[in-house]
């Protein structure tokens, strides 16, 4: 076979910003592809007659297909393929956890390296609006709302709520979003940094969902300001809850409340839905230390190490009690964090924290661990080496160590049956809960997980709800 | 899309401040007890304020701020008909209302405007309110005709003697506790210091005391626990756990110490605010 013989170019290189200078800087750290490399990195693809790489995707992106349009220098034709069935291309190119998804399953990978799916998906996202500057996207004419007098709620405006808009929206479905920040977009705007996930970007998918007819209410708290029955008595059609998980978890130890412990969540909310890399120009805080330590190893705690690093720190560690090859963050941004400087202390658990007279933090004591035996999660558990402790010198902690459900609709609503994590309890298949044509789906259902697991929900969701209205 | 500021009084010039803001969809479901986050502008600091008094007829509610940094000056520079950009709630738990008997409702500075919310409630359930109000000076009480017309008595206390009693609301909280026996709740809402002075009083009488936390707050909503306080040993987040709690059971040191983690960039703000202001007249 032609393609047996056919020598595997290597995957082409993502360029990047420096890493010396992006230490300093909130932009974005990954430039994308240029239309050569693009191409050049599309024709790597074997256009496998059984491509399992649409498998691995959990909105089953027609990759091969879209893929094959690039390589034809079809832009528009790659773009359309991928809006079938994702509605925020750009915003998972470049999140997605493309080793455990798509690129986990390419053939490519089991010899060589698989090809650069999410590049790929980005570069398509990203050249079409730049090519088209939203002409298609937000030309009104192409989307009227032919069916208005169904209207569809949306509460909390994650991308599992956005696909929701996306896919309801575009079949002429009125949909309000209600989100109780003074910002839509979710974990993408108020966790996920700049220098990753460009605001621009979020914006230009929002804004395409404006185009479309959906309207977003910020400010309106679900189950405060509006109630689920609320809106079911103000003539919504159906509800969908997509709050998300962001209660952070604490750790329980000695000292936590200090000042300077801080949860990821406080730290990047106010760096990023405040914007306080730029205080004082805007309003919000942000603390600030010579070294802090990062206890957890997720993207989020990836997230906070690196944006800590550009808020000046100088010594930026991240206190985890497994090992490197354990930790859950999406590969690349271990290695960039790691480029960047940020340094990575591993078998190390935390013990607690200790503050100078003035109830400041100035110090850690972690517990040395080695690995045991695989749990149920099939990753080695740690287990305390006798004795063996260690005191860091920290002037600030930031704890990502997981979060649990939004508590405020939950509680507004207690007709919601949970499961016995404290997370609503939807049909697998419809994402409906216990309240008829009320759905839920994304973080809140599956606890915290991925933008494109959310997605999928949502995707899911919507499917039921237009058939049901349609 | 903005909320309209449709009235603005200024209680105490430059200092403490009234306005009447127009946001139908909260009034509708305020109670006593809540607060609001708000936003003067885009590049603004979300803040939290009680919500001192609410119109649902009339779709508006009322909050009452003491200047003290960079955007409650912003605020302040704000005409009647000008917008604020962000309104958000109503937020936290309620208070706990029920018919009990009698009520003492202590409320000290800008801590007045909030208790009047709660007080009002008390006394539409049908208890007795007793107010006590405090201040430096007779010229900084606030709210003393609006809760005069619900509550049989409203004691008063200042540093100064300008008025009422003088000294501390504490001293006036003794005295009506040693005389009257059948008190079923004390609530406080004031400045740090004064709430745990009212919970010493109170503890060797063993009423219940209900106190309303002032941490600092980033979303409001429960998602980032910078308003986590200890609470009977436990960590609990003021913004949903709260803001009410038994004052009996707050470590009130803590709550003092977490209150000052952005001092030196809020007096930077602040500074350059007043700068900016002197620049542009
Ligand atoms: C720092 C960080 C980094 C991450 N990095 C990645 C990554 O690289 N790749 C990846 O795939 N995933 C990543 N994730 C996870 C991913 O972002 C989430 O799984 C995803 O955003 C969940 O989407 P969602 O729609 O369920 O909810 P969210 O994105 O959590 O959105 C929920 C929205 O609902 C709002 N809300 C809450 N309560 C109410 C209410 N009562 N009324 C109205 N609105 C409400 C919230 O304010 C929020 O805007 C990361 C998460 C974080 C925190
Ligand atoms: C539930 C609740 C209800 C409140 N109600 C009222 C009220 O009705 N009237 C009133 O005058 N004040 C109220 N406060 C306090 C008010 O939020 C602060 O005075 C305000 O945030 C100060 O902002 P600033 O920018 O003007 O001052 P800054 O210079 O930023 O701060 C001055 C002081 O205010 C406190 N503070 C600063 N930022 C915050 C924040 N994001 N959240 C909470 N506190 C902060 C700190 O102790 C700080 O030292 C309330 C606070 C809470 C938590
Ligand atoms: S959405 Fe995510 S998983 Fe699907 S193809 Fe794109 S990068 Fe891969
Ligand atoms: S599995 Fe890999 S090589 Fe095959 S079609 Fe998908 S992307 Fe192309
Ligand atoms: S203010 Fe964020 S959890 Fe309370």
């Amino acid at each position: 076979m032609a393609s047996k013989q056919k020598k595997v170019r290597a995957r082409t290189p993502m360029p990047l910003q420096d890493p010396v200078a992006r230490g300093s800087n909130f932009n974005e750290v990954a430039l994308g592809y240029t239309r050569e490399q693009a191409i050049l990195e599309a024709e790597r693809c074997l256009q496998c007659k059984k491509p399992l790489c649409r498998d691995g995707c959990p909105v089953n992106i027609d990759i091969k297909g879209f893929i094959g349009r690039l390589v034809d220098d079809d832009l528009k034709g790659a773009y359309d393929i991928i809006r079938k069935t994702n509605s925020l291309p750009a915003v998972c190119g470049r999140v997605c956890p493309q080793e455990n998804q798509c690129e986990g399953v390419c053939v490519l990978g089991k010899k060589y390296e698989p090809v650069a799916i999410g590049r790929l998906e980005r570069y398509v996202a990203d050249a079409y609006a730049a090519e088209s500057a939203c002409e298609e996207v937000t030309d009104l004419s192409t989307c009227a709302l032919e069916n208005e007098h169904i209207k569809v709620a949306c509460i909390g405006a994650g991308p599992s709520s956005l696909t929701v808009a996306g896919y309801l929206a575009g079949r002429g479905i009125k949909v309000d979003v209600y989100e109780a920040l003074h910002e839509p977009g979710g974990v993408l705007i108020y966790g996920i940094p700049e220098f990753r996930l460009p605001k621009s970007v979020v914006a230009r998918e929002l804004d395409g969902l404006k185009a479309l007819g959906v309207t977003f209410y910020t400010n309106w708290v679900g189950g405060k300001t509006i109630t689920i029955k609320d809106m079911l008595d103000q003539g919504y059609n159906a509800v969908f809850i997509g709050v998300g998980a962001g209660l952070p978890r604490f750790l329980g130890v000695p000292g936590e409340n200090l000042v300077g412990v801080f949860s990821a969540n406080e730290y990047l909310t106010r760096v990023n839905l405040g914007r306080a890399y730029d205080f004082p120009e805007h309003d919000t805080p942000a603390y600030k230390a010579r070294r802090v330590v990062v206890i957890g190893a997720g993207n989020v705690a990836m997230d906070a190490a690196r944006t800590a690093l550009r808020m000046g720190a100088s010594e930026v560690s991240v206190v985890y009690r497994r090992s490197e090859d354990e930790m859950p963050a999406r590969k690349e941004e271990i290695e960039h964090a790691v480029e960047e400087g940020v340094k990575l202390r591993c078998l190390c658990g935390p013990l607690s924290f200790h503050g100078d007279n003035q109830g400041r933090l100035k110090a850690m004591t972690v517990q040395k661990m080695e690995l045991g035996e695989p749990d149920e999660s099939g990753r080695c558990s740690p287990v305390c080496l006798d004795g063996e402790t260690e005191q860091i010198q920290c002037g600030m902690a930031v704890i990502a160590v997981g979060t649990r459900p939004n508590p405020v609709l939950l509680e507004a609503s207690p007709e919601l049956e949970l499961t016995q994590w404290g997370y609503i309890r939807a049909d697998p298949e419809t994402g409906e809960t216990s309240i008829p044509n009320v759905f839920a789906g994304g973080d809140i259902v599956t606890g915290a997980a991925t933008v494109i697991s959310a997605m999928g929900a949502g995707r899911r969701a919507a499917g039921e709800i237009a058939s049901r209205l349609l | 899309m903005g909320y309209t500021i449709l009235v603005k009084e200024e209680l105490i010039p430059g200092q403490t401040t009234m306005m009447v803001i127009d946001a139908p969809q909260i009034a509708k479901k305020a109670k006593p007890g809540n607060f609001v986050m708000l936003r003067v502008g885009e590049k603004g600091e979300r803040i939290p304020l009680t919500i001192a008094d609410c119109d649902p007829d009339k779709g508006t509610i009322t909050i009452v701020y003491l200047v003290v940094g960079k955007t409650t000056a912003e605020m302040n520079k704000l005409k009647q008909g000008e917008e604020l950009m962000d309104v958000c709630g109503p937020l936290g738990r309620p208070t706990h209302i029920e018919k009990s008997g009698t009520v003492v409702c202590v409320g000290g500075g800008t801590g007045i405007a909030a208790m009047h919310h709660i007080a009002k409630g008390h006394a539409a359930a049908g208890n007795r309110v007793v107010a006590i109000i405090g201040a430096r000076s007779k010229n900084l009480l606030l709210f003393c005709s609006e809760l005069s017309s619900f509550c049989p008595e409203v004691r008063i206390a200042t540093d100064d003697g300008s008025e009422g009693h003088k000294g501390f609301v504490t001293e006036v909280l003794q005295d009506i506790l040693e005389t009257e026996d059948d008190i079923a709740e004390v609530v406080a809402i004031g400045p740090v210091p004064m709430m745990e002075a009212v919970c010493r009083v109170t503890l060797p009488f063993g009423v219940k005391t209900t106190v309303s936390l002032n941490s600092i707050m980033v979303d409001g909503i429960g998602m980032c626990g910078a308003c986590r306080c200890t609470v009977g040993g436990k960590t609990l987040f003021a913004c949903v756990d709260g803001p009410e709690f038994d004052g009996h059971q707050v470590d009130f040191t803590e709550l003092k110490t977490r209150l000052w983690q952005f001092k030196k960039q809020e007096e930077e703000s602040m500074e350059l605010f007043s700068k900016e202001c002197r620049c542009n007249g």
